[in-house]
C-alpha cells in the first residue's frame, strides 16, 4: 500500500505550544494560589492582582493548554482514523497562527483589565471575532477530513471531537452577542436573569463539550493505541455519546441554584446533572475495560498510568458534579472551595492527565523521534503530579467543607455564630496546602519539559530511551 | 409562562428522556451477535471494537436516575408553569425557614428592648449575641475591632460625626447617614486649597505651615467651610460635619487626602437597617456601640 502522508507539522506545532501554554497558564495557577495564602504577592501593581490573573489562568489553562492539545489530537487522530491527510492544509496552518493570536491578545487584554466579566468568556468582541472565525475554520478542516476519508466507518473519537467543535462554535457565538462601544468595550444583549441563565448554559457546556467530549475522544484513540487492545464495548459508546450530548445540554442551572433563577429552571437543571452521571460513567466504563486483560501493563508504562488514573478521576468528578448538583447538597458547597476543588479534580486529574498522557504517545511520532528520552522521567513526572492533585483537592475538599459549615452555624439566639473572617482565617492552613499541591503539579510539567527537550535533542540511541509503546 | 412555551418545555424534557429510555432499551435487549468478537471495524492499522453488552449495573444505574428525576419532577417545579404536586418554592420555604427562626427568637430579644441602652450594654450574654451581630451586619465597613477603616469611621475613639448618645446612635443605624462634603475645587482654586489646607493642619496641630497661608486659609474657612464645620471649625453633629481640631481624619490627612477632599468633595454613607433588622436588634446593636466607647462595667453570669 503506498504510504500516506500525514499533515503533522501543524499537529506538531499544536502539540508543543500545548506544552508551553500548560506550563505558563499552570505557573499563574500556581501564583494566585500564593496570592490566596499571601495576599501581598501581589506587589500593588493592578496587573498582577487576583482580580485580573484569575481569567488569565483559567483562559490559559482551558483554551490555550486544553485547545492546543485538542486541536493537536483531533489533527493527529482525524488523519489516521480516516486514512486521510488533513483537509485543506493551508487552513488548518491558519487555525494553528490564529489560536496563538488569540491567546497572545488575552494574554495582553486580560491583564490590563479588559473584559466582558463574563466568565470563561471575558475576551472582548475583536478576540471574540477572531475565535469564530477559527472555529469555523477549523470545522472545515476536520469535517473535511472526515469527508475525505477512506474508510467507511467514522471512528468513535471523531463523533465526540465532532460534537464538541459543532457545539463550541454554537455556545461561543451564542453567549458572546455583545454590542460594541468602542474596541476595547461592549455590552453583552442579554440583560438580568436571561443573562445569567445564558452565561451557564456557556460555562456548563463548555466543561461538557470543550473539557469533556473533546478529551473523551482523545481517550477512545489513545488509550486502545497504548495498551495495545480493543475497545471495550461499541454499543456503550454509541449509547453513552448520545445520552451525554444530550443531556448535558440542560445542566447548567446548578451553577444557579438558590439564585433569582425560576424554581422549575433549577429543578431541571439538577436533575438533567443526575441523569448526567452514568453517562459520564459510560465513558470511564469503556475506558478503564479496554484495558481489562492488560493491566500489566500498568506496570511498565507510565504513560498508561497517567491514562488510568485520568479515568479514574474523570469517574471520581463525574460523580461528584451530579452529587453537588443536589439541591440540599449545592446549600453547603456552593460558593466554597469544594467547588474550586472539584473543578481541579476533573481539571488536572482527568483533563490535564489524559492530556500528558496523549502528548507523550504523540510528541515522539510527530517529531520523528523513535522514543521518548526517558521512561523513568515520565514516571517521576506521573507521581509528582499525583501527589499535587491529591494535596490539591483533599485541601480544597476539607476547605469547603469547613466553610460552608461556618457560613451556616446558627447561635441559640438566632445570629450566626462565624463572621466571613473567622470562615477566612479557618481556610488559610488548607490555602497553603493548596498552593503546595499545584507548586508540585507544576514541577511535573517541567520534568515533561525537559523530557521532550532531551528527546528533541539527544543521540537517539541514547541508553536511557525506551522504546515508545506507540511506536 | 404562557401555556405555549410551557408545553414546549415540558415537551422538549420528554422527548430528552423518553428518548434515553428509548435508547436504553433497544440497546440492552440481548443480541446473539454480541460476542467477544470485534465488530470488523479496524482504523489506523490495529484499532479494533469489542462489543460487549452494557454493563447490567450501568444500566440499572442509569434507569434509577431517570427514575429519580421522573418523580423529582412530579412533587417539585420544573415542567414548565406545573407547580408540582408538593407545591414547594425557594420563596415559600425561605419565608418559612424566617418564620421559624422570628418565632423562636423574638421574645428573647424583646426582653432586651425593655432594658435601656446603658445598662443593656453590661449585659455579657446580650453583648455576645450582639458582637455576632456586629460582626456579620456591620463589621464589613467598620471593621471586626469597630475601628473603621479610611471613610469608614472608627466607632470606639467617642468622637462622633453624628453623636454618641444612645438615641443618635440608634437613629444613625435604623435610619442610615449621609454625610456629604460638597467640591469646592472650583471656588477655592489651587491656591486656595492650599491655603485652608494650612490653616487646617495648624488648627490640628501639624503645625510647619507659612504664617501667611494660615491667614489666608483662615479668611477662606470662615467663608466657604464654617457654614458646616463651624466657626471654630468644630463640626456639627446635626449635620455629621467633622470636628477639625482634633487630628482624627475620615478621609486621611495626608497633603494629597485633604487636597482631594477639598477638590471632589466626599460622600459618605451609612446604611439604613430599619427594614433588615428588627428593632430589638438595632436595639442590642446600640448598646454595643455605645459600650465600645463608654467604660462600662460588664456584669458577669446570667441575666435570664
Amino acid at each position: 500500500m503506498k504510504a500516506l502522508q500525514y499533515n503533522d507539522k501543524v499537529v506538531a506545532q499544536f502539540a508543543v505550544m500545548a506544552l508551553v501554554w500548560g506550563i505558563v497558564g499552570m505557573a499563574v495557577g500556581v501564583l494566585l494560589a500564593a496570592q490566596l495564602a499571601w495576599p501581598g504577592l501581589n506587589f500593588d501593581v493592578p496587573w498582577l492582582t487576583f482580580s485580573r490573573l484569575r481569567p488569565l489562568h483559567t483562559n490559559a489553562v482551558i483554551f490555550a493548554f486544553g485547545g492546543c492539545v485538542l486541536f493537536a489530537t483531533s489533527y493527529y487522530i482525524v488523519q489516521r482514523t480516516c486514512k486521510a491527510p488533513l483537509a485543506f492544509g493551508p487552513l488548518a496552518s491558519f487555525t494553528f497562527w490564529g489560536w496563538q493570536l488569540v491567546i497572545l491578545l488575552a494574554a495582553i487584554t486580560l491583564p490590563l483589565g479588559i473584559t466582558q466579566s463574563k466568565e470563561y468568556a471575558e475576551l472582548e468582541w475583536p478576540i471574540d471575532l477572531l475565535i469564530a472565525l477559527v472555529w469555523v475554520s477549523y470545522g472545515v478542516v476536520f469535517f473535511g477530513t472526515i469527508v475525505r476519508r477512506k474508510i467507511n466507518h467514522i471512528f468513535v473519537a471523531n463523533w465526540f471531537f465532532a460534537a464538541f467543535i459543532i457545539t463550541v462554535a454554537v455556545l461561543h457565538i451564542v453567549n458572546n452577542l455583545a454590542i460594541p462601544v468602542s474596541l476595547t468595550k461592549s455590552y453583552i444583549v442579554y440583560a438580568g436573569t436571561v443573562d445569567a441563565m445564558l452565561q451557564w448554559w456557556y460555562g456548563h457546556n463548555a466543561v461538557g463539550f470543550f473539557l469533556t467530549a473533546g478529551f473523551l475522544g482523545m481517550m477512545y484513540y489513545f488509550v486502545p493505541k497504548q495498551a495495545q487492545r480493543p475497545i471495550y464495548s461499541y454499543r456503550l459508546s454509541i449509547v453513552h455519546f448520545w445520552a451525554l450530548i444530550s443531556i448535558y445540554m440542560w445542566a447548567g442551572p446548578h451553577h444557579l441554584h438558590y439564585t433569582a433563577m425560576p424554581d422549575w429552571v433549577q429543578s431541571l437543571g439538577m436533575v438533567f446533572s443526575l441523569m448526567l452521571l452514568a453517562p459520564s460513567w459510560g465513558g470511564m466504563i469503556n475506558g478503564i475495560m479496554t484495558l481489562s486483560g492488560a493491566w500489566e501493563k500498568l506496570r511498565s508504562d507510565p504513560i498508561l498510568k497517567f491514562m488510568i488514573v485520568s479515568l479514574s478521576f474523570y469517574g471520581m468528578s463525574t460523580f461528584e458534579g451530579p452529587m453537588m448538583a443536589i439541591k440540599t447538597v449545592n446549600a453547603l458547597s456552593h460558593y466554597t472551595d469544594w467547588t474550586i476543588g472539584h473543578v481541579h479534580s476533573g481539571a488536572l486529574g482527568w483533563v490535564a492527565f489524559i492530556s500528558i498522557g496523549c502528548l507523550y504517545a504523540l510528541l515522539p511520532k510527530v517529531l520523528n523521534k523513535p522514543k521518548l528520552y526517558s521512561l523513568q522521567l515520565v514516571d517521576l513526572h506521573f507521581w509528582v503530579s499525583t501527589l499535587g492533585i491529591v494535596l490539591y483537592i483533599t485541601s480544597m475538599w476539607i476547605a469547603g467543607v469547613t466553610q460552608g459549615l461556618m457560613w451556616r452555624a446558627v447561635h441559640d439566639d438566632g445570629t450566626l455564630v462565624y463572621s466571613f473572617v473567622e470562615s477566612l482565617k479557618a481556610t488559610y492552613p488548607y490555602y497553603v496546602i493548596r498552593f503546595g499541591g499545584g507548586l508540585l503539579f507544576l514541577v511535573g510539567m517541567l520534568i515533561m519539559a525537559y523530557n521532550l527537550l532531551m528527546t528533541v535533542f539527544s543521540d537517539e540511541k541514547t541508553d536511557l530511551a525506551v522504546a515508545s509503546k506507540i511506536s | 409562562m404562557s401555556d405555549f412555551w410551557s408545553g414546549y418545555i415540558i415537551a422538549l424534557v420528554a422527548i430528552n428522556v423518553v428518548g434515553c429510555c428509548l435508547l436504553l432499551y433497544i440497546t440492552s435487549k440481548p443480541d446473539k451477535k454480541l460476542s467477544k468478537e470485534t465488530t470488523g471495524h479496524v482504523w489506523d492499522e490495529d484499532l479494533t471494537e469489542l462489543n460487549n453488552p452494557l454493563p447490567r449495573w450501568w444500566l440499572i444505574l442509569f434507569y434509577l436516575t431517570i427514575l429519580f428525576s421522573f418523580l423529582y419532577l412530579i412533587l417539585y417545579p420544573g415542567l414548565g408553569h406545573f407547580k408540582g404536586l408538593l407545591s414547594w418554592s425557594q420563596e415559600d420555604a425561605y419565608q418559612h425557614e424566617q418564620e421559624q427562626l422570628s418565632a423562636a427568637h423574638t421574645a428573647q430579644y424583646e426582653a432586651y428592648l425593655a432594658i435601656k441602652v446603658p445598662q443593656l450594654a453590661q449585659n455579657e450574654t446580650a453583648m455576645k449575641t450582639a458582637q455576632r451581630l456586629f460582626l456579620n451586619h456591620c463589621a464589613g465597613c467598620h471593621g471586626s475591632d469597630a475601628k473603621g477603616a479610611l471613610g469608614f469611621p472608627d466607632l470606639t475613639d467617642n468622637d462622633w460625626l453624628y453623636g454618641g448618645t444612645p438615641e443618635a446612635i440608634k437613629i444613625s443605624i435604623t435610619q442610615g447617614r449621609r454625610g456629604i462634603m460638597p467640591a469646592l475645587g472650583g471656588v477655592l482654586k489651587e491656591e486656595g486649597v492650599e491655603q485652608v489646607i494650612a490653616y487646617l493642619k495648624d488648627l490640628s496641630g501639624q503645625g510647619g505651615s507659612d504664617k501667611n497661608r494660615i491667614v489666608m486659609g483662615k479668611a477662606l474657612f470662615m467663608q466657604y467651610c464654617s457654614a458646616c464645620h463651624g466657626a471654630n471649625a468644630s463640626g456639627n453633629l446635626m449635620l455629621g460635619a467633622p470636628n477639625l481640631t482634633d487630628d482624627i481624619w475620615l478621609y486621611g490627612s495626608t497633603k494629597q487626602a485633604l487636597t482631594d477632599t477639598l477638590n471632589q468633595g466626599r460622600a459618605g454613607v451609612m446604611l439604613a437597617y430599619e427594614d433588615l433588622l428588627s428593632g430589638a436588634k438595632i436595639h442590642l446593636l446600640t448598646a454595643y456601640v455605645y459600650a465600645l466607647s463608654n467604660s462600662v462595667e460588664v456584669t458577669h453570669g446570667k441575666t435570664h
